[in-house]
């Protein structure tokens, strides 16, 4: 079975491609990627056209999220979480292990991904833990982990708890080839803190999570990656100053890389304040930052600095955000706005090109995480986001495919969108607004 | 009083900070009137009558709840009193759920103290009552504040121009949110002095000038505030002693003395005598912490009226 991708934008940082191009798809892998590609004389070949209003892609890997199973399945299970993923033109997800049980051995990953198998949408890559049950003591069985198909280890939702472990970490997941990804948190400087500590929060009387507290944690990684050799990832990097750490980390060949989030690099703290005070919505960690701090991760964003645009997709049930302010729970779901929001608040805004959203969004991930993808190459399973730069969408959360609803995009108009998401050749995500796309769902 | 709002916006007194400068004057005059009839030997008013005020109280009060529960009598209004224990609260219902459950016996007004920051906002969003803040974690204290205007007003004829020094742990006290911005809104010139690690973030952006010398801050101070220093912020680590406190910022009359000869003393209570201030200061003549205490009634009564009692004030006093 073929299928014939005629006409569209193809953006393939890894190879170089940007520009009208034809992708040939056979048995769901990349059969050919070239310029007028006639359809095959033998055997049958669906012919879409796409034309040169959308954009080809590389599948999109959102390397953080929270799938929430096994535990916590009233917020989201791998099956919706997958299908949010398609939804939002991501056709492979990594989770982060702080489910109940923590994915902390081989197990927990192999029932994670026997969840995914069934789902059958997005790929899914499980995150193992650090440490056992993420508490910051022993290590996991890392390699017995890796063995069951993690792709990277993580306390996420924590730090690693102390500089030893993280050398121990750094040391032993260095052995198997696969990087530690820290959420950079001075958990003793942070304290009850729920909001970025500056004015916004001192007029609110909410306790301040200072940008203190991700700097130092951050500088401390760099300063272990540099002695161990191996693969740091900073999560969710939310500051400047942790910014300009990687920065002048990467400058002189440390192997540290790292992930911002699209609330970060578009939100800062004084929409606390307005238009809805208090808005549990607007409550993450890392929290809305400064806006010095939005800016600056923009910048790292057009200069390079920054590697991947990550989600940190986190569900929450209605009940656990419908509280004060300090009693609900951090974090928002991202699958689904993220690319609409990339699209407008990045290309149209005339920060990056569309090629480095691509980087960011695909061919980073992919070398991070060392997984397929990330680029177009012949023989490798044909994943693919298909973009509509131009489509105006309006954000709709009661229509989210995620289980839950916690964002605070509800609403908003934004330029470009997702046309069409394509795993292993099949489109599991077609977008009804994009007619060109409509022979791909019948493909 | 003719550039005066004539009523206040909103429903709700959630925070100083959402009252333009003529509503807070609206507020402070109208407690004139109101404080007359705590005078009278019947001192009782039939403003409210009819009306239903419940005092929602998540934190322990003695002062403020029985403050406002005299203002709702002394305006004839329907009270009544829920003192939720915060204990209960962490396995029982939600907030939104308390307040339905009150809201379906239609009261006019809710009166609401609370440990979390912005829970006032929450029930305002929630319910058609209106909603008046007696207090929301570190957020604010609006009557508070307004009393505190008030006092000064009282004694110094205008807040505009005066200099306000406002004395302690400023990082967690609503109190000093309130007073702040209501001072700054009503043009005095406010001076905030407490240890680095008692001053809020950004504090400078408040539009005080913050300082660590309280010689500094009381120095030609028309009015000085002190706020309650607070036995766990010691045990937190933000300062090493009681002692050490009282010693580098308590107010004794050697410091007083820095202040205007006619300077008035003030304290939101409840004090902790030799901690935050000597008792020589708590109890002498420049003291007007009582005064306080008599004026929140006043004060109070003029925001319960004026977001329950109907347009004109005709039967206020």
């Amino acid at each position: 079975m073929r299928l014939l991708l005629k006409g569209a934008h193809v953006i393939d940082p890894a190879s170089g491609v940007d520009g009208a191009r034809d992708v040939l798809i056979e048995d769901g892998r990349i059969a050919l990627v070239d310029v007028a590609i006639p359809p095959s004389e033998t055997g049958h070949t669906v012919v879409v056209e796409l034309g040169p209003s959308l954009v080809v892609c590389p599948g999109f890997i959102d390397m953080h999220v929270h799938l929430r199973e096994p535990g916590y399945e009233h917020k989201e299970t791998v099956a919706t979480g997958a299908a949010a993923a398609v939804a939002g033109g991501f056709t492979a997800v990594a989770c982060m292990p702080n489910t109940n049980p923590v994915n902390d051995s081989a197990s927990v990953t192999r029932f994670i991904l026997k969840q995914a198998a069934e789902a059958g949408l997005a790929r899914v890559y499980p995150i193992g833990a650090v440490s056992k049950g993420s508490d910051g003591k022993e290590l996991a069985e890392m390699a017995d982990m890796r063995e069951a198909g993690c792709v990277a280890y993580s306390d996420d939702g924590r730090p690693v708890a102390t500089a030893l472990l993280m050398r121990r970490a750094l040391e032993y997941a260095g052995m198997l080839g696969l990087p530690v990804i820290d959420h950079c948190e001075d958990k003793t400087l942070a304290g009850e803190g729920v909001a970025h500590e500056g004015f916004n929060a001192s007029q609110l009387g909410l306790r301040g999570i200072p940008s203190a507290c991700e700097d130092v944690m951050v500088e401390r990684d760099i300063v272990l990656a540099a002695m161990t050799g191996s693969h740091a990832h900073i999560a969710h990097l939310s500051t400047a100053g942790a910014l300009r750490a990687v920065r002048a980390a990467k400058a002189r060949g440390v192997r540290v890389t790292c992930e911002v989030a699209p609330h970060h690099f578009i939100l800062s703290d004084e929409r606390l304040l307005a238009p809805l005070a208090y808005d549990t919505n607007l409550k993450m960690n890392p929290p809305l930052r400064h806006a010095v701090d939005r800016d600056a991760l923009v910048e790292g964003l057009s200069d390079g600095t920054v590697d991947a645009i990550a989600t940190d997709h986190a569900p929450h049930h209605a009940d656990d955000k419908r509280v004060e302010f300090d009693r609900a729970s951090f974090g928002i779901v991202g699958l689904e706005t993220a690319v609409s929001l990339s699209l407008d608040r990045l290309v149209h805004a005339g920060v990056i090109s569309l090629a480095r959203l691509v980087e960011l969004l695909s061919t980073n991930p992919a070398r991070i995480l060392r997984v397929p993808g990330g680029r177009l190459q012949a023989g490798d399973p044909a994943d693919l986001t298909i973009l509509a730069p131009e489509l105006n969408v309006t954000v709709a959360a009661a229509a989210f495919r995620s289980k839950s609803r916690n964002t605070p995009f509800d609403g908003w108009p934004l330029r470009g969108g997702v046309a069409a998401t394509v795993v292993g050749g099949r489109a599991l995500f077609v977008n009804p607004g994009v007619p060109q796309v409509a022979g791909l769902g019948r493909a | 009083m003719s550039d005066n709002a004539a009523r206040l916006r909103g429903k709700d007194l959630l925070g100083i900070a959402d009252l333009t400068p003529s509503e807070i004057s609206l507020i402070l005059d109208t407690a004139e009137a109101m404080k007359e009839v705590s005078a009278r030997p019947i001192k009782k008013v039939p403003a409210l009558r009819g009306k239903t005020v419940i005092n929602l109280f998540y934190e322990p009060s003695t002062r403020t709840r029985t403050s406002f529960e005299v203002a709702e009598k002394r305006l004839s209004a329907d009270t009544l009193n829920i003192a939720i224990a915060t204990s209960s609260v962490v396995k029982g219902e939600t907030l939104i759920d308390t307040a339905l459950n009150l809201e379906a016996m239609s009261p006019d007004l809710i009166v609401m103290r609370h440990a979390s920051s912005g829970s006032c906002h929450l029930l305002a969003r929630t319910c058609r009552a209106g909603i008046v803040n007696a207090g929301d974690g570190m957020h604010e204290h609006p009557t508070q504040g307004l009393l505190d205007a008030f006092t000064i007003r009282e004694r110094k004829g205008r807040l505009q121009g005066l200099k306000v020094a406002i004395v302690g742990d400023m990082l967690h006290s609503r109190v000093f949110r309130s007073n702040v911005y209501l001072l700054a809104k009503m043009g005095a010139e406010v001076w905030a002095c407490g240890p680095p690690t008692l001053m809020p973030a950004g504090i400078e952006q408040m539009g005080v000038h913050a300082t660590t010398s309280v010689e500094e801050a009381v120095k030609d101070a028309d009015a000085v505030m002190m706020l309650r220093i607070q036995l766990e912020r010691m045990e937190g680590g933000f300062f090493p002693s009681l002692r050490e406190y009282f010693q580098v910022f308590g107010m004794t009359p050697e410091r007083v003395r820095l202040a205007k000869p006619d300077a008035i003393i003030m304290h939101p209570g409840p004090m902790n005598r030799g901690v935050e201030i000597a008792s020589e200061v708590a109890d002498g003549p420049a003291s007007v912490i009582l005064d306080q205490v008599a004026n929140g009634v006043a004060v109070r009564m003029a925001v319960l009226y004026l977001l329950a009692g109907g347009g004109d004030d005709e039967t206020a006093a």
